[in-house]
């Protein structure tokens, strides 16, 4: 199958258009191997003890009983690792294993390995633990006005200071109060954004492997293996070059796997005390203590516009609950605010968060880090605001569009945006002229928009390094072998590269083998997080494969006795432009590559612009070489009487720059829809208080409980694919796996208001709240449909 | 102590096995974990995501809720045995071909219960498709691309069953 997007303008062949994916059929038949389809022989098995209180002291642990049980071979508790790590290189608050204070129901104290999970279970049940309960925090507002009259969460960085904080961001632009003042219309908003978790299908699953002597090997269905590589080291007190990691596939992460977590230090421990393999994979439950989950947000907006719907000043106020850790918070306080500025422009813009830590499973990031949740927020408040000047929606949006090539308030570098494309693409398919206002009460639809980052200039660590690495080989039997290091986490990162190679390589795509996931042989790749790696692997796999590429032109145009860029490589062949049916097989021309270079080999690698930036502290977060741009119209009707709002359709325009492959585009547009529609409507993160059982237990750490949307509950899907071609880009690519979720749950709450009148500013829209709302609305006697922009 | 262990006779993808396994092994463990059969996946192991679906005389059926014991003489396919020496099952090709598999975790599973409503049914509408599939989380796709996948391996088996 080869289909090029309608509107493609481009000259490439195999590039934009759809093809499989290179371990497509591997899925499909059962090949594929994930962590836990792997088994060694004497493998033990590892199980973790828990914690059941949400803050305590851990007084002592006396394991001596489960090391007398028959079957048990090794077992681990905090003392045995007792360093300190964490993603972000300034934060590091974890212990592989707690080593004197627990800090969320669930959180690891000991680990055992088993001859077999029955046996580690048992062992685990003899483990005694002696605990003094402490009062746990529960609430973000409590602990964040905490006076250290019962102990914080974690040591305060100075003394006086509140420990319950990990981080507080304050950054103004211009002139916000001034330009509020003067604002003609002023709207002021409360948001709360429950928190919500990943849920991959996959749970973690990791194994350790020791030599006997000094390498350690650690599989792990991990989406940042080089994190993971160097905290294994600095943890286990091994050289890095002693470590390697290794990632089978990983069935499904949206960000729920990218930091190291207790197993993988478990595993790695447990094989050097007892010289066997040994694996551990996470029950379900565990999945959801692991989290690292949606933060939930509670937000306050005031943001002005002139009469004619210009948006003049924008001033945030966020406070964060980050649960036990600190995990990615202090970027993810940052992007609370700095992933704001775009596609809107704004001349001034304030805001302020806060992150507190909880006694609750540790929030992380979750595809669309941080910025999810202010963008429903404001999405919202823009919405409050065309209804306030009398404009339409979209109207409104399109007198704000800040343009292409331009610079955000905050200073962000902007290149290439397709944001109005992706208006009209929306507006056009969803029929909105005829729907906005103008359907029957309880059927509505609802307007947004945004943008997100393609990775970000400068690294979790400060290094000049590359931040992603290709290395490619051709032999003379035609194949091409590209080395990756990068995380196929179901994007299809694997089949890009591959691509890549086809494309500038001229064989056919399943002549490329790619090598991917081991970190002993692959060039570093940072991960598959912040929407980086089409990008920035991309970017890497051009450079390695035009090097090779520009070897077989001389090659050839030397033998043909043409000049070297008069030869093209392309369908397994290579030939002489001017004339093409002078024309070899491509392996021939590699055999005279190879005669005439020696063995063929290249490295690629890409690293981020780091001049551009702010100049202020926090000015290089949410920096990015590109961003992309999305806008949804959701269409739902509302059923008053019960409070169900059913979400009909979902038209998603995404400006990825260019679609390498359009079916792999759609698939994360239509993913990212999905997502967030679950966020808005289903899935809620909830813990018991002390009124309804054990106060700080996650209340449905299971898929039954956590509702996660089925093949009935999810709406229909349209995806609209928009090319802007960035200058930057592969091939111009941007990103597309995470800017699309955006707007999914802004334009839901609009689409409920232009329903039924009601405004929902707390997640979830679930029948409960909604309901809520419709009652209070008809004690207001305001349950009505709103009237159109304009109308008297 | 360990597990008490008996053998249990087992007929998948059309072999014959006899295996030594715990006694309160379910059929998905047995399948991965004994047999080596590791298409068939676990998410969840208590019923909730379908990810383990299997075939077990002709009906859908989470084998994580299954007592191995339970599967005795009856006929087990698991993903694995769809394919044929000829080739790929049309759902297997379709859902590659139209990127209906992204992390391909739920994709075994998916493929099971598909493939019993293809058996049955062809042509399914959407809202049968989706009713077909609603015991099969998948958290990548949105499921848009596997309702495609579906409807193109119904078509493909109709248009072999037509042809002379
Ligand atoms: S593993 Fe059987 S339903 Fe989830
Ligand atoms: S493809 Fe990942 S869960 Fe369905």
């Amino acid at each position: 199958m080869s289909v090029k997007p309608p509107n493609s303008k481009s000259d490439l062949r195999l590039i934009g258009t759809n093809q499989r994916k290179i371990e497509g059929l591997a899925k499909s038949t059962g090949r594929a191997v994930y962590t836990d389809d792997l088994t060694f022989p004497g493998m033990l098995h590892g199980k973790i003890l828990r914690s059941p209180h949400p803050h305590a002291r851990v007084r002592a642990i006396d394991v001596s009983r489960a090391a007398a049980l028959d079957g048990v071979h090794g077992i681990v508790t905090g003392q045995d690792m007792p360093t300190t790590y964490g993603i972000i290189p300034w934060t590091p608050d974890e212990y592989p294993l707690c080593v004197d204070r627990v800090r969320y129901i669930g959180d690891g104290v000991a680990a055992v390995a088993a001859v077999d999970e029955d046996t580690a279970l048992r062992a685990l049940k003899l483990i005694e633990v002696d605990y003094e309960e402490l009062p746990a925090f529960l609430d973000p507002f409590d602990a964040a006005s905490a006076d250290g009259s019962t102990p914080y969460i974690h040591e305060p960085h100075k003394a006086g200071w509140n420990g319950n904080v990990t981080k507080m961001v304050h950054l103004e632009f211009g002139d916000v109060d001034g330009l509020l003042d003067g604002s003609d219309v002023v709207v002021e908003g409360e948001y709360f954004f429950e928190g919500t978790t990943h849920a991959p299908i996959e749970p973690h699953c990791a194994i350790g492997h020791w030599d006997g002597s000094s390498k350690l090997t650690v599989w792990s269905s991990t989406q940042v293996p080089h994190y993971l590589h160097r905290e294994l080291s600095r943890v286990l007190k091994i050289e890095q070059a002693q470590v390697r990691v290794l990632q089978p596939l990983v069935g499904g992460a949206f960000g729920g796997k990218s930091e190291p977590f207790d197993l993988e230090f478990c595993v790695a421990k447990l094989a050097m005390m007892t010289g066997r393999p040994v694996k551990i994979l996470y029950t379900r439950e565990e999945v959801f203590y692991a989290h690292r989950g949606r933060h939930p947000f509670h937000m306050k907006y005031r943001t002005g516009a002139t009469s004619d719907g210009k948006l003049t000043s924008v001033d945030a106020k966020i406070l964060l609950d980050g649960g036990a850790y600190a995990s990615f918070g202090l970027v993810t306080t940052y992007y609370s605010g700095q992933l704001l500025c775009a596609p809107y422009t704004m001349p001034a813009y304030r805001f302020d968060s806060k992150r507190v830590y909880t006694n609750k499973p540790a929030c992380g990031p979750k595809r669309g880090h941080g910025s999810v949740q202010p963008r429903f927020a404001f999405e919202v408040q823009i919405d409050k605001l065309s209804e306030k000047v009398g404009l339409d929606p979209f109207e409104f949006r399109r007198r704000n569009f800040i343009g292409e090539h331009t610079r955000t308030v905050n200073e962000l570098r902007i290149t290439s945006n397709g944001f109005m494309e992706c208006l009209e693409a929306v507006e056009r398919a969803s029929g909105w002229q005829e729907k906005f206002r103008k359907m029957p009460f309880g059927r509505g639809v609802g307007v947004a928009g945004s943008t997100y980052i393609c990775g970000t200039n400068y690294p979790i660590y400060p290094n000049d390094m590359p931040q992603s690495g290709v290395q490619m080989q051709i032999d003379r039997s035609g194949r091409v072998a590209v080395f990756s290091g990068a995380s196929e986490i179901g994007q299809g990162c694997d089949s890009v590269v591959a691509y890549i190679a086809a494309e500038e390589l001229g064989v056919p795509l399943d002549w490329v083998r790619v090598m991917r996931g081991d970190t002993d042989f692959t060039p570093v790749d940072l991960g598959a997080y912040s929407s980086r790696v089409t990008f920035m692997l991309g970017n890497a796999a051009i450079d390695a494969a035009v090097k090779l590429r520009k070897m077989v032109q001389e090659a050839v145009g030397k033998s043909w006795e043409v000049r070297p860029n008069e030869v093209l490589l392309a369908g397994g062949w290579a030939m002489w432009a001017p004339d093409t049916s002078k024309q070899m097989p491509i392996r021939e021309a590699f055999n005279l590559a190879e005669a005439e270079f020696g063995t063929l080999g290249s490295t690629g690698s890409y690293n981020t612009p780091k001049d551009v930036h702010g100049e202020y502290r926090g000015g290089t977060i949410g920096a990015s070489p590109a961003y992309s741009f999305t806008a949804h119209v959701a269409e739902v009707e509302v059923d008053v009487e019960a409070g169900i709002v059913d979400v009909k359709k979902i038209w998603v325009a995404h400006d990825c720059g260019r679609a390498l492959n359009p079916i792999l585009v759609e698939g994360q547009m239509e993913g990212s829809a999905y997502m967030g529609f679950g966020e808005a409507l289903m899935e809620q993160h909830v813990f018991k208080d002390a009124d309804h059982g054990r106060a700080g237990l996650l209340d449905a750490p299971s898929l039954l409980d956590y509702r996660i949307p089925t093949s009935l509950d999810t709406p229909e899907l349209e995806s609209l694919i928009v090319e802007s071609i960035d200058p930057e880009g592969p091939y111009g690519a941007k990103e597309a796996g995470e800017g699309p979720l955006h707007p999914s749950i802004p334009a839901i709450a609009n689409a409920i208001y232009d329903a039924i009148g009601i405004r929902m500013d707390r997640l979830p829209f679930s029948p409960p709240n909604v309901w809520r709302g419709i009652k209070a609305a008809r004690s207001r006697g305001s349950l009505v449909k709103p009237s159109r922009p304009g109308a008297p | 102590m360990p597990a008490t262990t008996d053998i249990v006779r087992l007929i998948v993808n059309g072999d014959r096995h006899e295996v030594g396994v715990p006694t309160h092994f379910t059929l998905l463990e047995t399948l991965r974990y004994v047999i080596g059969l590791t298409g068939s996946k676990q998410g969840c192991d208590k019923g909730d995501c379908g990810a383990c679906t299997v075939i077990v005389d002709g009906e859908p059926t989470l084998s994580c809720l299954m007592p191995v014991w339970e599967a005795e003489g009856r006929q087990v396919t698991t993903v694995e045995g769809l394919a044929t020496a000829a080739g790929p099952h049309a759902l297997q090709d379709c859902f590659d071909l139209n990127g209906a598999a992204q992390c391909g975790f739920c994709t075994p599973g998916i493929l099971c219960s598909a493939a019993v409503l293809l058996t049955r049914n062809p042509s399914p509408s959407r809202e049968e498709i989706q009713e077909a599939l609603s015991g099969n989380l998948c958290r990548c796709t949105g499921y848009s691309k596997i309702y495609d996948a579906v409807e193109a391996a119904g078509r493909r088996l109709l248009d072999a069953a037509e042809a002379p």
